[in-house]
């Protein structure tokens, strides 16, 4: 790979916008790009301008006027790629981003590729592989929790802790490493239940970082929240409710089983995903009873349920028959439930004893007429703590998942082959297999499928 | 007087013997050069071969067609095989041997080695045109040409002795130091060290109490190294425990003054695995007792080394501390023992095939690399004779891999690491112990070295008959089942869970408590087929399928990492390869990479110095 040529790409989003940003990176790039540039500021010359400046005036290719731009100008170590850039903002049309392209290109630029830009601030040093790594998460992050945990990555985050338990598992290797080859030697033998201990420690924090990856997934791609209730209780007016009062960005992610639309709101920087679950009664209809199968299967993904009940038509005993039959939603220890009693419009005061008869976590509201909402928001936010994300190690990567998993069914096999009094040899070769998983995660382990992994994550211009 | 020879070996160690050999096996014309033609391939320290990781490396150098094996077993007064409780990746053969015999078995041996002469002389210079070997030239001042040249110099590099304040030029004891060889390579512009090992003292076996020691007995169904039809033992001797206490130390400490270890003026490194006895009572001072074995030296001598005694203290203080010992209290002693320091070159100036990377055509081999053991030694010989013969006939390099074989192991610890200190091999340097078994180091090798013509043919059928039967012997196992009838009150005694319905025979073989000899006398269909299969190392083929079927998941894992980890040494890395370029690379990591220039990425991720981070720079950089 050259990694010399000037390379380009568009920085921002493709598409019609008040501005594009196009990037520029490589040795010769400010020279390159004063060539076609022709500042508003008589007797300037780009290619003399001081490192991040910026500059304003035409474009021009073959004497023809593209655009006016602002150009910014980055020169080598102090740049994202730590080569000498440039940044072209120009303005958003896709018209004219293209066109620019296209004459960079002619002019003998090449089109960057996917994770260039970030390959070229790594291989400058810029950052090392887990900042790379957390720098495509960081471009895929769209809530401040999922933003914190990127960030949090790139400083070192939990991989620190990984460091520090592979070490204290590689001085238990090295103890029966040595029993081993001294065998013949009486060398003093290492304490079994010593070492038993400490395998059963890290299993205790691997575990506790393996149920972290659920979590942190959850808090990067939004917590799953599931309103359901009977028909014509209001699930819909509610949700349209909570979408428009918070003013958050409303996206529409695809589903895991991509064949629904959810809506996800950000409140107070942490995501909630809604899970749509219109078509939950009664039917004969077998299309429809597929649907409300899935959605039954995505309410059992949720981690908080919205259970919806109309407090103006519905009498408490017909409100305690159908909390009777989702008792075991309710009881599932891994999801919360919030009674929501809706339409209180309708009635004059809510009546006495229901707080008391219910005895669960129970908000009023009016979604009509947006009463109480904010509760629910803040009910929601609730099921976060701040503590849980920011103090934490939280894993929210795959490929760490993964090398965790790993470790884990190794350090199992070492338990296993203790207690059945196994050969040490082979407890060592058990522990040998989980130093390695964990040494991906670290980086300590380095092997190509990672690397491409890890630039393969990005789309172009990053 | 000469001809030109193909290829010159200096030095007629165990390095030197297997280079002199199997570059004249396989068609060089070869001179072996040493100093005294009465004490080839000696053993200058223990009457032993083999032990942990070193016994897996005689079976390898005896699946590839050396014959460090073959004379190991004619010579052989004890055998055991080591770690026999543990996985069989532990086991590892040892043997005691008849010093004697055994430097005359090598001699005869080469004697009858077809295209090798002798010279009996010393080397004080090789001989180059630019950068490339043309022979070598000797202390009585002939000069004789040669295509390629191995060095094998052992311990002899400007040798110097150390009993004590004493000290004297010498390659081993009685022995004359080899001079001027070190300042020719020198002058060349190769870098040389000082190391330094030592050896105990050696007592008269008539003047010993055994009655106070404990005997330790070769194993009641004596095994071997080669996998050819070597003799089996038929007697053996025993060797004896002993152990230091507070009175023997004391009298040790009364010499430490005198030490020249203490004192400084032994300036090499030794090894600290191996320490001598006033080293172990100096750094481990609160341990009042260390273990010490008395190994007899042949089958009609009573020369016993006192392993564990190892000492360069003044002669008198080695003696009386001896006369603490219980069961030496009236010994006497044949000889002290001494410390010997020596030249070795750094090994990381070697090639993978140990062509040295300054001069072509000339290689090192032993412990002038840097590294101690007969074993160690004759895996290096073996690899510089079949790379010097092959370079000279223009043919591939013939490399094994860390996954291949501990050779493999050694020769890239040696040539991406260098060495610090003398380097012996552990199993735990091989990152994949389990697939490098004393058992099947013909299954791994021998193919590879009949490839390119070293491995005879009857090796070769005699490994595809043993991987045949095991195949065999595997799919009935498979396919085949036992009743409950049948097998449970074999499993009652030996307390394992019986049976409630048929089940395959493998599953048993599953369970470590269970043989797979016990089945074969149990299960009639077993026994049945078994017999009627070719007799010839059935017992060995028996034990080769167990461990295949018993660890297959051991096996299995660590190939899948083996592969893993073997695409790195697949990204080859060019000489030329401008490091210093590279911003991004820690400037040690730079360094080292210019001076080690590693042929892959696996190679490279080995130096020390060179951080994970570093290799993520590469492969990221070449483009992966």
């Amino acid at each position: 790979m050259d990694t010399n040529e000037m390379i380009c790409a568009l920085a921002t989003v493709p598409g019609t916008a008040a501005i594009a940003v196009i990037r520029i990176s490589g040795s010769g790039s400010i020279e390159k790009i004063s060539s076609l540039f022709k500042p508003a500021k008589s007797n300037f010359n780009l290619s003399e301008a001081n490192s991040h400046t910026i500059h304003y005036g035409d474009i021009i290719f073959d004497d023809e006027l593209l655009d006016d731009v602002l150009v910014s100008v980055f020169r080598n170590p102090h740049s994202y790629t730590g080569e000498d850039s440039v940044e072209i903002s120009c303005h958003g049309s896709p018209y004219i981003q293209q066109k620019l392209l296209e004459n960079l290109i002619n002019s003998g630029i090449r089109l960057a590729r996917p994770g260039e830009f970030t390959m070229r601030a790594f291989l400058n040093g810029k950052m090392d592989l887990a900042q790379a790594e957390a720098v495509a998460d960081l471009i895929a992050s769209n809530s401040k929790t999922a933003h914190n945990l990127a960030i949090d990555q790139m400083r070192g985050g939990f991989s620190k802790r990984i460091g520090e338990l592979r070490k204290e598992l590689i001085g238990f290797a090295s103890l029966i490493e040595l029993e081993l080859d001294f065998s013949e030697e009486n060398v003093e033998f290492a304490d079994r239940q010593q070492l038993l201990d400490l395998i059963r420690k890290i299993k205790t924090e691997i575990e506790s970082l393996i149920q972290s990856f659920n979590f942190g997934n959850v808090l990067k791609a939004g917590i799953p929240v599931a309103i359901i209730g009977k028909p014509n209780v209001g699930k819909s007016t509610l949700l349209n409710t909570l979408l428009q009062e918070e003013k958050a960005i409303v996206s529409e992610i695809p589903g895991t089983t991509r064949d629904s639309i959810e809506d996800t709101i950000i409140i107070d920087g942490v995501a909630f995903r809604f899970i749509d679950t219109a078509g939950l009664r009664p039917t004969e209809d077998t299309i429809e009873t597929i649907g409300i199968e899935r959605t039954l299967e995505k309410i059992k993904q949720a981690r908080i349920i919205l259970f919806v009940f109309d407090v103006a038509t519905c009498t408490m005993d017909q409100i305690k028959e159908v909390i009777e039959e989702h008792r075991h939603l309710i009881n599932d220890p891994s999801k919360r439930v919030i009674l929501i009693g809706n339409k209180i419009d309708q009635l004059i005061e809510i009546p006495k004893g229901f707080k008391d008869l219910l005895e669960m976590e129970t908000i009023f509201v009016s979604a009509k007429r947006k009463e109480n909402i904010n509760l629910i928001s803040d009910s929601l936010l609730k099921s976060v703590s701040r503590e849980q994300i920011e103090d934490n190690a939280i894993v929210s990567n795959t490929r760490h998942y993964e090398a965790l998993s790993n470790s884990l069914d190794a350090l199992n096999s070492v338990e296993e082959a203790m207690l059945q009094g196994i050969s040490s040899d082979l407890v060592a070769s058990d522990i040998r297999q989980a130093l390695y998983h964990l040494g991906t995660i670290t980086g300590q382990i380095v092997n190509d499928d990672i690397l491409n992994h890890i630039f393969k994550n990005f789309c172009i211009g990053k | 007087m000469f001809e030109e020879y193909d290829i010159i070996v200096v030095g007629a160690g165990h390095a030197g013997s297997e280079a002199a050999a199997a570059a004249a096996k396989l068609g060089s014309k070869v001179l072996l050069i040493t100093m005294n033609m009465s004490n080839i391939a000696q053993m200058s320290c223990n009457p032993a071969i083999g032990g942990i990781a070193k016994g897996q490396i005689i079976r390898e150098i005896d699946a590839m067609g050396g014959y460090s094996g073959i004379v190991t077993d004619h010579t052989t007064i004890q055998f055991r095989m080591l770690n026999k409780s543990k996985g069989p990746a532990m086991w590892s053969p040892r043997a005691q041997n008849d010093r004697m015999l055994f430097s005359i078995k090598w001699r005869e041996i080469l004697e009858n080695t077809a295209n090798l002469d002798f010279w009996q002389d010393m080397v004080v210079a090789v001989l180059t045109d630019g950068d490339r070997v043309t022979g070598i030239k000797t202390g009585m001042g002939l000069e004789i040409k040669a295509k390629a040249v191995i060095l094998a110099n052992g311990t002899f590099l400007n040798g110097i002795i150390h009993i004590g304040k004493k000290q004297f030029g010498g390659g081993r004891i009685g022995e004359k130091a080899s001079k001027g060889l070190t300042e020719s390579l020198n002058a060349i512009g190769f870098e040389s060290a000082r190391m330094k090992t030592g050896t105990p003292v050696r007592v008269d076996g008539r003047t010993i109490d055994f009655s106070k020691l404990e005997e330790q007995k070769g194993d009641e169904n004596p095994q071997k190294f080669s996998f050819t039809d070597t003799p089996i033992l038929k007697k053996q001797r025993s060797c004896y425990i002993a152990y230091t206490n507070k009175k023997v130390h004391d009298a040790l400490r009364v010499g430490f003054a005198d030490s020249p270890m203490f004192s400084g003026r032994i300036e090499g490194i030794g090894p600290r695995y191996c320490p001598s006895v006033e080293d172990k009572i100096n750094r481990f001072a609160n341990k009042s007792s260390h273990q010490l074995f008395a190994e007899p030296e042949g089958w009609n001598t009573t020369e016993y080394y006192l392993s564990g005694f190892s000492s360069s203290l003044p002669d008198y203080v080695q003696f009386n501390a001896l006369r603490k010992i219980p069961g030496f209290e009236n010994a006497k002693i044949f000889r002290p023992g001494y410390a010997i320091e020596y030249d070795y070159f750094p090994p990381i100036q070697l090639n993978y095939t140990l062509e040295t990377k300054l001069i072509q055509n000339l290689y090192f081999a032993g412990q002038i690399n840097g590294t101690t053991g007969y074993e160690e030694a004759a895996a290096q010989g073996i690899i510089a004779g079949i790379n010097a013969h092959l370079k000279i006939n223009e043919k591939p390099e013939f490399i094994l891999t860390r996954s291949d074989a501990y050779i493999g192991v050694l020769i890239d610890d040696l040539i991406t690491k260098g060495v610090d200190e003398p380097y012996r091999m552990f199993t735990s340097r091989a990152e994949y112990r389990v697939l490098l078994r004393q058992d099947n180091a013909d299954i791994r090798l021998t193919a590879l070295s009949h490839k390119i013509g070293l491995a005879s043919d009857e090796r070769l059928d005699l490994v595809n008959h043993k991987i045949k039967l095991i195949e065999q012997i595997k799919s009935f196992v498979k396919k085949e089942s036992v009743s409950p009838e049948e097998i449970n009150t074999y499993l009652e005694k030996i307390n394992s869970k019986t049976l409630m319905q048929k089940v395959k025979i493998e599953s048993l073989i599953l369970r470590p408590e269970v043989t797979l000899n016990d089945l074969i006398n149990r299960i009639t269909s077993l026994n049945n087929f078994v017999h009627s299969l070719d007799k010839n190392h059935l017992p060995e083929i028996i034990e080769e399928t167990e461990i295949l079927l018993k660890y297959d998941n051991y096996i299995r894992k660590e190939k899948e990492v083996a592969q893993k980890m073997s695409k790195l040494d697949q990204i080859k890395l060019s000489d030329n390869f401008d490091y210093r370029s590279l911003k991004a690379l820690s400037w040690e990591a730079s360094e080292k990479l210019t001076k080690i220039k590693p042929r892959t990425i696996g190679q490279a991720s080995r130096i020390s110095g060179v951080s994970p981070a570093d290799i993520s720079i590469l492969i990221v950089y070449l483009g992966r």
